[in-house]
């Protein structure tokens, strides 16, 4: 009896081992990154459908000022409440020091440049997905905007999450740069995955989470409880949205729906981007909606 | 009853309103939204080139939702017949938090639908991009003042 209590906790001990050093922060490999030539006007595309702005601009912003990324907007979850950092390139006050490693750590592996854990309310679980020239093309773009000395609020949250090394394993069980939905047809479809699944994170919002906040990749784009509360984020999958492809192509270009119901919300944000996209992102999007499972 | 509610007060109940309240209220600006976007059909299927373009009928349908716009706000939005107090309704409470600025974007939708209502005799093209820019009024009230659906 005690020689079996032993060795379930010597396996304890080397799992918890293991444990640390496998959740430990990861860099991005500097190869992936060595040979890119930036190009920041490509790089606003890749921002606008990122959404990047959406959270970081300061609260209220409007019009040119959503460009400002001063941070300062409140996300509130049932972990607590997360705070948008400033992420201008203001050397001090947002990220104007990074290098590209450092910025394609954070966004793509949710590691800061430290070598410490991101809360996954930045949601770099998406953005795993993006390419590498995006992502230096995003860079280049963000040094361009205007700088602000806004300092940076702390999140609000409860123990355990308010130690970032507890997002070890979450990182483990739900960072993942492969694709969600496989076997689409190359071109519209595979594009219009490449903006839902890795730029504009529809699944964010429209994916159910389960206790540990991870994404139900079993009830992708299903819809889900709204974190703020007040009614349900909609299923977008062919099971509960029979919409034609022409009208969800025209719902993200203006808000309106087949019946010309006039979107709110948090979608409205999304909207407000994809307007700005070219046609051919929008009937992407709509493309690789038509093409997922039912899903209801 | 004063002192009724006085009481309430002090004792720190909160009186949730009977469902019924307001009904006539909930039914009317509820009705204008339909209203809105029959019209706004009309006018979106000729955008998207689902249907030919006839300059009488956007004419027609751009009058009516700038008539829309005209109808006074205020009385269809009386304290206590948002989605915190009944059922029925997707207003938010915040439309009493900041109700100056829930009938600013009321205002900004009239602008909308008066350049609107000039533009839609002047082809299909004309009519999309006016949609566009009215839909921008919708959309940034209904971020702000009106939930998701259930
Ligand atoms: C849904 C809201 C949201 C979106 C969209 C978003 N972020 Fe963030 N971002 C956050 C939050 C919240 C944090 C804080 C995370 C933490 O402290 O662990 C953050 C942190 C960051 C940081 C770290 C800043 C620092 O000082 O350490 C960077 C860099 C960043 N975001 C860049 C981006 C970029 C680039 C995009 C678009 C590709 C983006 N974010 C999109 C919410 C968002
Ligand atoms: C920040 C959260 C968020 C993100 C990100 C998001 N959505 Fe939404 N979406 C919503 C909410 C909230 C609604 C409900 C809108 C309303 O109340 O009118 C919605 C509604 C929709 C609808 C209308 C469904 C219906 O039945 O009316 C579609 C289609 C849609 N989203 C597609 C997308 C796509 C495609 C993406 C990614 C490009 C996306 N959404 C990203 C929150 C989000
Ligand atoms: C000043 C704010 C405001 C503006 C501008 C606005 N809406 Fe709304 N809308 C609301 C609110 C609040 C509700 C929820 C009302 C309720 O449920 O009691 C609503 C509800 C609706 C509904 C649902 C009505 C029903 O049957 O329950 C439709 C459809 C609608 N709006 C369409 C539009 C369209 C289209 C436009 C632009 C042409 C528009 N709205 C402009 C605030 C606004």
């Amino acid at each position: 009896m005690l020689r079996k209590a032993l060795a379930a906790g010597a396996t304890l001990i080397v799992l918890a081992g293991v444990g640390l050093w496998v959740t430990q922060p990861r860099a991005v490999e500097p190869a992936r990154y060595a040979d890119l030539t930036p190009d920041a006007t490509a790089g606003e595309a890749v921002f606008t459908a990122a959404g990047c702005a959406s959270c970081h601009h300061a609260p209220k912003a409007e019009g040119a000022d959503k460009l400002v990324l001063a941070g300062g907007q409140s996300f509130e979850t049932e972990f607590g409440t997360f705070r948008a950092p400033n992420i201008s390139p203001h050397p001090e006050a947002g990220i104007g020091a990074w290098t590209l490693e450092d910025f394609a750590g954070a966004v793509t592996r949710g590691t800061t440049p430290g070598g410490s854990h991101y809360y996954p309310a930045f949601p770099y679980a998406a953005y795993a997905r993006m390419a590498p020239q995006d992502v230096a093309d995003l860079w280049a773009y963000m040094q361009e905007l205007p700088e602000s000395a806004e300092t940076s609020a702390p999140h609000d949250l409860g123990f355990p999450f308010s130690i970032r090394a507890s997002l070890g394993g979450w990182k483990m069980l739900y960072l993942s740069d492969d694709w969600v939905v496989t076997d689409l047809a190359e071109g519209a479809e595979t594009r219009g995955r490449y903006l839902v699944e890795a730029l504009a994170h529809c699944g964010e919002c429209h994916t159910p989470r389960n206790a540990l906040g991870g994404l139900d990749l079993s009830a992708w784009l299903t819809g889900a409880p709204n974190p703020s509360g007040e009614g349900r984020i909609p299923g977008i999958t062919p099971g509960t949205l029979d919409w034609s492809a022409t009208d969800i192509a025209y719902y993200l270009e203006t808000g309106f729906t087949p019946d010309y119901d006039s979107a709110g919300g948090h979608m409205v944000a999304v909207i407000e981007n994809f307007a700005k996209l070219p046609a051919s992102d929008r009937e992407a999007v709509a493309a690789y909606l038509k093409a997922l499972p039912d899903g209801s | 009853m004063k002192t009724f509610v006085l009481a309430a007060a002090i004792a720190g109940l909160a009186m949730p309103a009977v469902a019924q309240d307001f009904d006539a209220q909930l039914k009317a600006r509820q009705g204008q939204f339909r209203i809105l976007a029959i019209n706004l059909g009309i006018l979106g299927d000729m955008a998207k080139g689902e249907v030919d373009y006839s300059a009488e009928a956007a004419q027609d349908a751009a009058d009516s939702i700038q008539a829309i716009s005209m109808v006074n706000q205020p009385p269809l939005w009386p304290e206590g017949s948002g989605a915190d107090s009944r059922d029925g309704t997707r207003a938010k409470a915040e439309i009493w938090g900041d109700f100056d600025d829930f009938t600013s974007k009321w205002a900004a939708l009239g602008e909308q639908a008066t350049a609107l209502q000039a533009s839609a005799g002047d082809g299909r093209e004309a009519v999309g991009a006016g949609l566009r820019e009215l839909g921008g009024a919708c959309k940034a009230c209904h971020d702000s003042y009106r939930a998701s659906p259930n």
